[in-house]
């Protein structure tokens, strides 16, 4: 039976793993992850999930576990965050390249140094070439209804991907909110029995995993990687649609908000997202023609989709939760430019960086964004393409 | 022999033949050197036959009967650990040809 249920987000990743019931659950408690882990161990304990909980003695070993379960032919979750991914680093290729659908829940939080716990979205942006799809929730609900989705995504045969879940670490990990918690036995028929296609624990049909690649074979394994994040969105768009005809909450790539008749929209992801939203109430309330656009899928990163629906505003300001040192642009950013390029009339584009170490984003700094923006559609001119927001100059 | 295209390839670098390794003649990896086995020095010790990386230490009968050139890459350790009062293994120049079946 469906319930609401007041959870704080790592809460609503642990109530999601309870009711799909993974074989295995690695994980290595770090903030603000911790108490997915704590919570998974509670249950195990009370016996209300029958798969095996392991606490190894780091993240790297965390993501080995589960490389192995998955290999064996399981169904395999793991959580972490920040300090945690990073050490997960090696692993994560590793899972991506052997085509394992584990499921990840990442409570994103700043990277050392200076050591912080707060919430930013280094850790995830640092892992998004490692091969996994990555999504981003803006709430608890959301990543309840991500990481179930994730299983379906993971687990299809034409993706059998690694996907990870974002969410903010403390602003949505340890803020509570009413989660709309769907029924158990509606949930374990949704995301369905797994099937592994190549288990090791099948004796009767002996394989190698992760052989040896010389220069004759690492391209084409490589390339054949690929295929299956390439997959993803199609299998994306499906689970979306019938999580949100089951459920009644649909899931795309992004979501748009007041973006009808938008000649100026932020991009932000995440929580901020939230926040986000009341500015752009406010500002339609003044009178000004502006739009929030929040991806949810950042890997693979639906350049076309994204595209289409910025192409007809005249300025994009695109915020980011992390920075990339040396790079033309944080991570959104470059993408999103990039993806407008091949678009004449595109809009000007724009980047900030904000919420470095859990630095607050308000209602006020999207309205200085908004502020920018404008004057970059009046004039049709740029004159700062990277800033910071709410920090001190 | 025939390299399968990306697209043939079974996902997650999974290789369903398993024992393929013999495939792979790593003889083609020497450069120069090969031992050359002297049977009537031989002491039957098998000194050669455990060091030897890649097995490639031929017997027969539960006797040491020579190198298998196929997989041998003429590292030497063979003949640097034979203790036989004369060596029963001995390194020699070899002319260096490319052979066929060898990963590139």
């Amino acid at each position: 039976m469906s319930t609401l249920k007041t959870l704080n987000g790592n809460q609503t990743i642990a109530e999601a793993v309870r009711q799909v019931d993974p074989d295995v659950m690695a994980a290595y408690p770090i903030t603000p992850s911790t108490a997915i882990v704590e919570t998974i161990a509670k249950f195990k304990a009370d016996g209300l999930i029958s798969g095996e909980f392991v606490c190894p003695e780091s993240e790297h070993s965390a993501m080995s576990v589960c490389i192995g379960a998955a290999s064996a032919g399981g169904r395999v979750m793991t959580a972490t965050a920040s300090q945690g991914l990073a050490l997960m680093w090696e692993m994560l290729y590793i899972a991506a390249g052997l085509r394992l659908p584990i499921v990840a829940g990442i409570a994103n939080r700043a990277l050392s140094a200076p050591i912080n716990i707060h919430g930013d979205h280094s850790d995830t942006m640092g892992a998004r070439d490692a091969g996994w799809i990555q999504i981003y929730s803006e709430n608890c609900q959301e990543a309840y209804d991500n990481f179930i989705q994730a299983f379906r995504i993971a687990e299809h045969l034409d993706v059998r991907t690694p996907v990870l879940v974002g969410l903010d670490g403390f602003i949505i990990s340890h803020s509570m909110e009413v989660v709309q918690v769907e029924g158990d036995e509606k949930i374990k028929d949704f995301v369905g029995e797994y099937q592994s296609v190549y288990p090791l624990l099948d004796t009767s049909r002996k394989i190698t995993v992760g052989p040896l690649d010389f220069t004759d074979y690492y391209f084409e394994h490589k390339r054949n990687q690929m295929a299956g994040i390439e997959n993803a969105p199609g299998v994306i768009q499906q689970v979306g649609k019938e999580y949100g005809e089951k459920f009644g909450r649909y899931y795309g790539f992004f979501e748009e908000y007041r973006m009808e008749d938008a000649e100026t929209c932020i991009v932000v992801m995440s929580s901020a997202a939230g926040t986000c939203k009341d500015a752009i109430d406010e500002l339609r309330n003044e009178g000004k023609k502006i739009g929030l656009l929040k991806p949810r899928i950042f890997r693979p990163f639906p350049a076309k989709e994204i595209a289409l629906a910025l192409k007809g505003t005249r300025a994009v300001a695109v915020l980011d939760r992390s920075a990339c040192p040396g790079a033309f642009g944080a991570p959104l950013f470059t993408e999103i430019r990039n993806a407008l390029y091949d678009y004449d009339p595109r809009p000007k584009v724009v980047n900030y960086v904000y919420g470095l170490g859990g630095r607050d984003i308000k209602v006020e700094h999207f309205k200085d964004v908004a502020e920018k923006l404008d004057k970059i559609a009046e004039t049709g001119k740029v004159e700062e393409i990277y800033g910071y927001l709410n920090l001190r100059e | 022999m025939k390299k399968e295209t990306w697209k043939e390839l079974t996902i997650g670098t999974i290789n369903l033949e398993a024992g393929n390794s013999v495939k792979n003649l790593t003889g083609t990896w020497r450069s120069g050197h090969k031992p050359e086995f002297i049977e009537e020095h031989c002491i039957q010790c098998f000194f050669c036959w455990l060091y030897c990386p890649h097995f490639a230490i031929l017997v027969e009968d539960g006797e040491v009967k020579g190198i298998n050139y196929d997989y041998c890459t003429g590292c030497g350790m063979c003949a640097e650990e034979c203790p036989s009062k004369e060596k029963s293994i001995v390194m020699v120049k070899e002319e260096v040809k490319l052979a066929e079946g060898g990963t590139e």
